[in-house]
């Protein structure tokens, strides 16, 4: 692999940026490393999930049951495991469930594996809740000396990882592949791509990647029960996060998450109530004002002005 | 046997319901995930009649219907018929039109819980035992499906004998084809796409006479419908009574031998079966 000046700056320029944010911790402890934590934790997922669903068009709403069987994993094994090792299992289960799901829906039209992946949380947690009726045993106590800022730098690193990732995706034979499929389907498996395997690789990088937030965020909940931790909301969230910034580039969701997150802070304190229709209308903004996200957005302004400078 | 009978009896109601939706995927092209919400709005209103007026909700149908298919003819002419217009391909109106679905599926919860509230309704109709075959069932119960048969043998018949339902049924096999033999595609799907609309909405009212409904589970619904269309094949009218039925029956013995909490596991079981083994629904053909 050859790196260009550019791509050094870049990586200069993103470990910058990450230290900076490390930092936050030292400086507040109450609210703000809150909403830190917030943003951290939908910045791993809305661009772990644009990283596959960037290219490939399919819109995934299976975050939340990812997200759910990784606090479960914490939960589970908490009192037997170190914190570190149960992050890595979650990761591995997640990319597991990720593959088998993939397997199942991604041959087939993008209709399929939405519809799949909408009831996914659902399934889990209605397993689960049985599961636990049957042997009896309600919620999960998960305690660790783990606090708010240890937290929010496993899900900093855990962005930074989600990041790198992706840069080498994009580098790579399946980041191109990954392309042509979602430029045009029918091409890419004429020149020799195996689509389907392509697909489901991908998906098991998200997968992944939600269940370890959710493995890292468990000691926040203390408390862990199947409705709290398989909340369906979650997976929309991250569509309108991810979409709003725009999919089509690495550091697009960022952009999304950052507002949203602050859109729906506000929201949620001044008006509890609203949350649903506030998750509406973002959806209806995202598909008639502003189609390709801000990224698209941005595109469009920098275009206007190139073909102005050239007259 | 209580248990079969059970099943077709909800089984009938599911099949009102994914005939609504497979008229909006089939032939308007709209993979309508708001669909749940229209089914929950029809229950309210049939509720709100019958708790201020003691209407019967057999005669709010005919209130439900007009009102339901008047409001889908809107949201498909304002909202969707630009998203169908600006699509280049096939895919980018699904996921076009699955992202506004859902905006609106949102918004409608919105709605509905600041206007309702987030409790759970249900009213007493026609809560009285009747005998077949030997075991009793709740008379609403079998209103309902007797009702939701009439209601699929109509479309049924409509779809299959009238000029209008072959133009429909045209534009579900070969959308740009249908075109070219003079077949007026975007006034129909308006059409169909209102008429899946009404369709659920009325499945909707009936199904408020015994099941209880919030403003929150037509999500639920929306997902049975979905899991029965696709079953069933997209626009098969047999297949997806087929699929409903065999839906009702899976859930309810689920229900009553397994545990009540368990009916959607069991409903993607099945999905999960289809998908693997005939994704082209039960009768579909391979494609070639």
């Amino acid at each position: 692999m050859s790196l260009t000046g550019t791509d050094i700056r870049n990586l200069f320029l993103a470990a910058l940026a990450l230290t900076i944010c490390a930092l936050l911790p030292l400086g507040d402890n109450g609210y703000w490393l809150g909403l830190g934590v917030t943003i951290a934790m939908f910045t791993a997922l809305a661009t772990s999930w644009a990283l596959f669903s960037g290219p490939t068009h399919y819109i995934s709403l299976a975050t939340a049951a990812f997200f759910g069987v990784g606090t479960y994993v914490t939960g589970l094994g908490i009192d037997n495991l170190p914190f570190w090792s149960l992050v890595g299992l979650a990761g591995l289960i997640g990319a597991i469930l990720a593959a088998l799901v993939g397997l199942a829906t991604l041959r087939l039209s993008g209709v399929y594996f939405v519809i799949f992946t909408l009831g996914l949380a659902e399934l889990v947690r209605q397993v689960i809740t049985w599961v636990q009726n049957n042997t009896g045993q309600k919620g999960l106590y998960v305690l660790t000396d783990l606090d708010e800022a240890g937290i929010y730098w496993w899900l900093l690193g855990l962005c930074a990882i989600v990041f790198l990732a992706g840069w080498l995706i994009g580098r790579s034979r399946l980041g191109f592949a990954l392309r042509i499929i979602g430029d045009d389907e029918t091409v890419a498996a004429h020149s020799g791509i195996n689509t389907a395997r392509a697909k489901v690789l991908l998906f098991m990088v998200p997968g992944a990647v939600a269940a370890m937030t959710g493995a890292i965020l468990a000691p926040r909940y203390v408390y862990i029960e199947p409705s709290l931790a398989f909340a369906p909301i979650l997976s929309f969230q991250v569509v309108i996060m991810a979409l709003l910034g725009g999919a089509s580039r690495l550091w697009g969701p960022l952009v999304g998450v950052i507002p949203f997150t602050f859109l729906l802070e506000a929201v949620s304190s001044n008006f509890p109530n609203q949350t649903t229709l506030v998750i509406g209308v973002a959806f209806l903004v995202i598909v008639y004002l502003l189609p390709g996200g801000f990224v698209g957005l941005l595109n469009k302004i920098m275009h206007r002005i190139n073909t102005r400078e050239r007259f | 046997m209580d248990i079969l009978i059970t099943g077709i009896l909800l089984g009938g109601t599911y099949a009102l319901i994914a005939m609504g939706l497979n008229l909006q995927y089939g032939v308007a092209r709209i993979m309508n995930l708001a669909n749940g919400e229209i089914l929950v709005a029809g229950g309210y209103f049939a509720f709100i009649a019958y708790t201020s007026t003691q209407l019967s909700p057999i005669l709010t149908i005919f209130l439900v219907a007009p009102l339901a298919f008047a409001l889908n003819w809107l949201i498909y002419r304002v909202m969707l018929q630009p998203l169908v217009n600006r699509a280049k391909n096939r895919g980018q109106l699904e996921t076009d039109s699955i992202l506004a679905t859902f905006g609106l599926s949102f918004i409608g919860v919105g709605l509905m819980l600041s206007f309702f509230g987030g409790d759970y309704f249900s009213y007493s109709f026609m809560a009285v035992p009747v005998e077949l075959l030997g075991s009793t069932y709740g008379a609403n119960r079998v209103l309902s499906f007797v009702m939701a048969v009439l209601m699929c043998g109509a479309l049924y018949v409509w779809l299959n004998w009238s000029r209008a339902g072959l133009s429909i049924r045209a534009i579900a096999t070969a959308p740009a084809s249908a075109r070219l033999v003079g077949i007026d595609v975007k006034h129909l799907s308006a059409l169909a796409f209102a008429l899946g609309g009404a369709v659920t909405a009325v499945g909707g009212a009936l199904i408020s006479t015994y099941l209880t409904l919030d403003a929150s589970t037509g999500v639920v619904f929306t997902l049975k419908a979905l899991i029965i269309v696709i079953m069933g094949g997209v626009g098969d009218v047999r297949g997806t009574i087929v699929a409903a039925l065999l839906l009702g029956i899976l859930e309810t013995v689920v229900a009553s031998l397994l545990d009540p909490g368990l009916t959607l596991a069991a409903a993607y079981v099945m999905f999960l079966g289809i998908l693997l083994f005939r994704p082209q629904g039960l009768f579909g053909k391979k494609p070639t």
